[in-house]
């Protein structure tokens, strides 16, 4: 099994692209550097592909490998591991092969920047550690490639680094992220307290055998996993940590294709549905994923609806659909997540290239207010668009209707508090639906709100089409496993998942297949819902009006930036500035150093009063040391009597 | 016979009182005349011990004692000269060239 | 009260005062003839003691020469009377205080040493003979004698040294 034996060399090809890239592009031209960029990938993707057939030839048993000892400390362990199963299929397909398309992509998109070499090199980078993140075998190495998405993140954000807002977004998406990473610790230390391994085969077969704990209590799993969770949100944009991601968008569209859709935001979803045993010996931990998942794909629709960039829609609608990944998680539903966290990067990637087409046609215009009746003018841009948006408000068949057919049902019969959950995340659909063909009305039809004289719209070239089409492809048959499914049939993809994930079948319920399609009904329904309401709002000539009241809520993002500006970091920067800095640093620290020097040099002087140059006061020093020296001997023999002198 | 404890003693309140002179006088040769008295002091205490414990050994060292006073004697009044000449003047609180 | 400690407290009475004098006198040629009176005093002690040869070498040696040697400085030097500068505040302050404490603080320790205590009165009057003295210089401690030697040596070559006019 040559690949399989060699896990390494998936990881490792993008990192050299990335080191060539890095260290000699500077003096390359743009052929070779992507030249690099594209063999290290696609060799990486060609190599995942055969670690796949390996693995299934192999009958899908678990193959994990030690390559070396990272860490070797008394009883603890953390060596650079690396396994495949199931769940490694799903991932790595995803990374590598999206990954694969968007550097196609961004060799056009990309092709008049500054900096192309240093692009390419952290695009490569950032595959290095996502493809660590989703091959390693251990919570420790996982964190090496958490860690190293969100550095990634930091440097393609700011890849316009002139630019003050990119560079803001930069920060302040990698400060959040380490908001996120302090949870995540936390909750690895606490395992490693309890099972003395962060491995993960050895860990959950420890976890396995352990009694659930009980809803309400929060015991020791309870406590890491939502610890763990912490760490997802951060990464994974959720209440309360998303104020990152909207801001991500400053990077080129490209890095918010890869980065803040397909890959590294999934990043919490696949930590959550990895440690699926311990979250399932936790519930309350579990029903805390599924409301904060809940609530924040509702919060950032309904943000969603009113925003005027054409990005930022598609910023939150990925907030909201990861909140419907953790939404299927939290309610036991891991492989319908996973499913989900899949035909989500298809049809999301698609979304963003193609946004980035638009942009590209309209000369790096992105406000749609300035857009318009495009349709006729890019065909293939608007074509693949639509079928993103087809896919993303989850019509039949395109992929998500099978994905978040999955996880409303399985929310739907959680216990307790199922059907609100369901209730929220069916009007969370429609939203979905509303705001995304307003986003096609707006951007595709209507009159033109832009001047013909100085954008001149035009198609982008193959190197952009031709990846859209391919992920138009993939987003209208990616949900097709689970085909079979409907009609009685397997889901084929929650089988492949199941020896990992557990089977997700949820037992006792009468009907089952039934309820089922009822669901899917009622959900296609809320996607047409919104498909006519945005239809008439959006697709005659609309003017636009003036923003007040509940639209201006929504349009400010509830103003939450600017309340965590004012409780949190206001009064951290005034703690700084005024406590640390001028009490702490000025006076304590610089006041003691300073203190000891002007102490010492104050004794020195009064010290130097004694070499008063007089032959007497010297020959009087003499006796006084005389006098100590004789006390010191003498005091033996002396105090005795004193004492029974003062008696 | 004179116990050994008065002869001590007497040496220890003559110590003293070198001790005064030393710290009190002002002409450079009074001073060092207190130093000799102090090195009496120590003599007697000396040969008082030397003939309470009957060993000769504490009369050796006072000669010892003495040859190295009459040395010291030698070569402090030959500075004490040489420096009397040079500040003019016998009072040691002239002699003050080390004051910081 | 036998006569030898008569004869003690009558040299220790002479010997206090001498030293006392020595203090209390402002010309130094006053100082030094008081000095001489100690020493004579001390002198008649070693007697008491039966240390004749020592006593014998005080007055030669201590009396006759270093003294005389003294003197010859002061009349060398023209020493007049002690002026009354007083620029220590020290030496003025904490003179008396200091000097008092070091001999206090001896004088309690021979008073409480129980090691005294021990020592027998001593027996009367074993005159410790010139030739035990020379026996015991020349044998256990000729090292030391010979080191004296260097040492007078090393004296009369610094007092010639120092002595010379400047050329």
């Amino acid at each position: 099994m040559p690949i399989l034996e060699h896990l390494w060399i998936i990881p490792l090809l993008p990192l050299l692209g990335s080191a060539l890239n890095g260290l000699l592009g500077w003096k390359w031209p743009n052929k070779t550097v992507h030249s690099v960029a594209l063999a290290a990938t696609g060799l990486s993707f060609a190599c995942a592909l055969e670690a796949v057939r390996e693995f299934v030839a192999n009958g899908q048993q678990l193959f994990r490998k030690e390559f070396f000892d990272w860490i070797v400390a008394g009883n603890f362990r953390a060596g650079f591991d690396l396994q495949f199963d199931q769940l490694t299929v799903v991932m790595v397909l995803v990374v590598t092969g999206v990954g694969f398309l968007i550097h196609i992509y961004s060799t056009g998109y990309m092709a008049h920047e500054e900096g192309y070499f240093r692009f390419f090199s952290y695009l490569n980078l950032f595959m290095f550690f996502m493809l660590i993140l989703v091959l390693a075998a251990n919570y420790t190495l996982l964190f090496v490639g958490w860690e190293g998405v969100g550095l990634c993140s930091y440097l393609l954000i700011g890849f316009y680094f002139l630019k003050k807002s990119a560079t803001n977004a930069g920060k302040k998406a990698f400060i959040v992220n380490r908001i996120g990473d302090f949870g995540f610790m936390l909750g690895m230390f606490l395992l490693f307290r309890t099972f003395h391994t962060l491995d993960f085969t050895a860990l959950f077969a420890q976890a396995g055998p352990l009694p659930g704990e009980a809803m309400g209590q929060f015991g020791t799993l309870t406590v890491a996993c939502i610890l763990l969770f912490v760490g997802a949100t951060g990464k994974s944009a959720q209440l309360p940590l998303y104020v990152w991601l909207p801001d991500a968008m400053e990077g080129p569209t490209p890095v918010s294709a890869l980065i803040h859709a397909a890959t590294m935001v999934t990043a919490g979803v696949y930590v959550v549905a990895r440690s699926h045993i311990l979250f399932t010996h936790a519930p309350t931990a579990m029903y805390v994923v599924a409301i904060v998942g809940c609530a924040t794909a509702f919060f950032a629709a309904t943000i969603g609806l009113v925003q005027s960039d054409i990005k930022k829609v598609l910023a939150y609608s990925t907030v909201s659909q990861l909140g419907y990944m953790f939404l299927g998680c939290g309610v036991g539903a891991f492989s319908a997540g996973i499913f989900h966290l899949m035909t989500h990067a298809f049809f999301k990637a698609l979304l963003f290239l193609a946004a980035g087409s638009v942009i590209h046609a309209m000369g790096g215009e992105q406000d749609m207010w300035h857009m318009g009746g495009l349709a006729s003018k890019i065909k293939v841009t608007f074509w693949c668009m639509l079928f993103g948006t087809i896919a993303i408000a989850g019509f039949f068949p395109f992929a998500a209707f099978f994905s978040k057919d999955a996880i409303l049902f399985a929310a739907f019969n959680h216990e307790p508090g199922g059907k609100a959950l369901y209730a929220v995340g069916l009007l969370a659909a429609v939203l979905t639906s509303f705001y995304m063909f307003r986003l096609i009305w707006l951007t595709f039809f209507g009159q033109k709100r832009y001047d013909e004289h100085h954008v001149h719209v035009h198609e982008s070239p193959l190197n952009m089409t031709i990846p859209l089409m391919i992920l138009a492809a993939l987003s209208l048959t990616g949900g097709w496993f689970a085909l079979p499914a409907l009609v009685g049939g397997k889901d084929y993809f929650s089988e492949f998942l199941s020896p990992v994930l557990g089977s997700g079948e949820i037992a006792g319920i009468e009907n089952a297949h039934n309820l089922e399609l009822t669901l899917s009904g009622v959900a296609m329904l809320a996607a047409v819902v919104g498909l006519i309401v945005a239809w008439r709002m959006y697709a005659k000539d609309v003017k636009r009006g003036k923003s007040e009241g509940l639209h201006k809520l929504l349009y400010n993002k509830y103003y939450v930036d600017e309340l965590y500006q004012a409780a949190i970091v206001g009064p951290l920067v005034w703690i700084s500035q005024n406590v640390l800095w001028k009490v702490v640093d000025v006076g304590v620290i610089d006041g003691t150093v300073n203190g000891i020097a002007s102490g010492t040099t104050a004794v020195g002087d009064r010290v130097r009063q004694v070499q008063s140059g007089n032959t007497r006061s010297y020959a009087v020093w003499v006796l006084i040391g005389a006098l100590l020296v004789f006390g010191i001997i003498f005091w033996p023999i002396v105090h005795p009597a004193l004492v029974g002198g003062m008696r | 016979m004179v116990p050994t404890n008065y002869y001590v003693l007497l040496s220890a309140i003559l110590f003293g009182l070198g001790i005064v002179a030393f710290v009190f006088k002002r002409n450079i040769i009074t001073i060092f005349m207190a130093i000799e008295l102090m090195l009496n002091a120590v003599n007697l205490a000396f040969v008082a011990f030397s003939q309470a414990l009957g060993k000769p050994d504490g009369e050796v060292f006072v000669l010892f004692v003495i040859i190295v006073a009459a040395a010291e004697a030698a070569v402090g009044l030959g500075i004490i000269i040489l420096t009397a000449r040079n500040r003019r003047s016998l009072n040691v609180e002239n002699v003050n060239l080390l004051k910081l | 009260m036998n006569a030898p400690v008569i004869i003690f407290f009558v040299l220790a009475a002479i010997a206090v005062l001498g030293a006392v004098s020595l203090i209390l006198q402002r010309h130094p040629i006053h100082s030094a003839l008081s000095l001489i009176v100690v020493m004579v005093a001390l002198a008649g002690l070693y007697l008491l003691m039966g240390a004749e040869f020592v006593a014998a070498v005080q007055i030669i040696v201590y009396g006759g020469a270093i003294m005389v040697l003294f003197i010859f400085v002061i009349m060398l030097l023209n020493a007049g009377e002690e002026e009354r500068t007083d620029f220590s505040k020290l030496a003025t302050y904490a003179g008396v205080p200091l000097a008092v404490a070091v001999t206090g603080l001896i004088a309690a320790a021979i008073v409480n040493s129980t090691a005294a205590a021990s020592l027998p009165p001593a027996a009367p009057a074993t005159l410790t003979s010139t030739r035990t003295l020379s026996t015991l210089l020349f044998k256990e401690f000729v090292y030391p004698f010979e080191l004296t030697s260097f040492l007078i040596l090393v004296a009369i070559l610094g007092a010639i040294v120092l002595a010379q006019r400047e050329n």
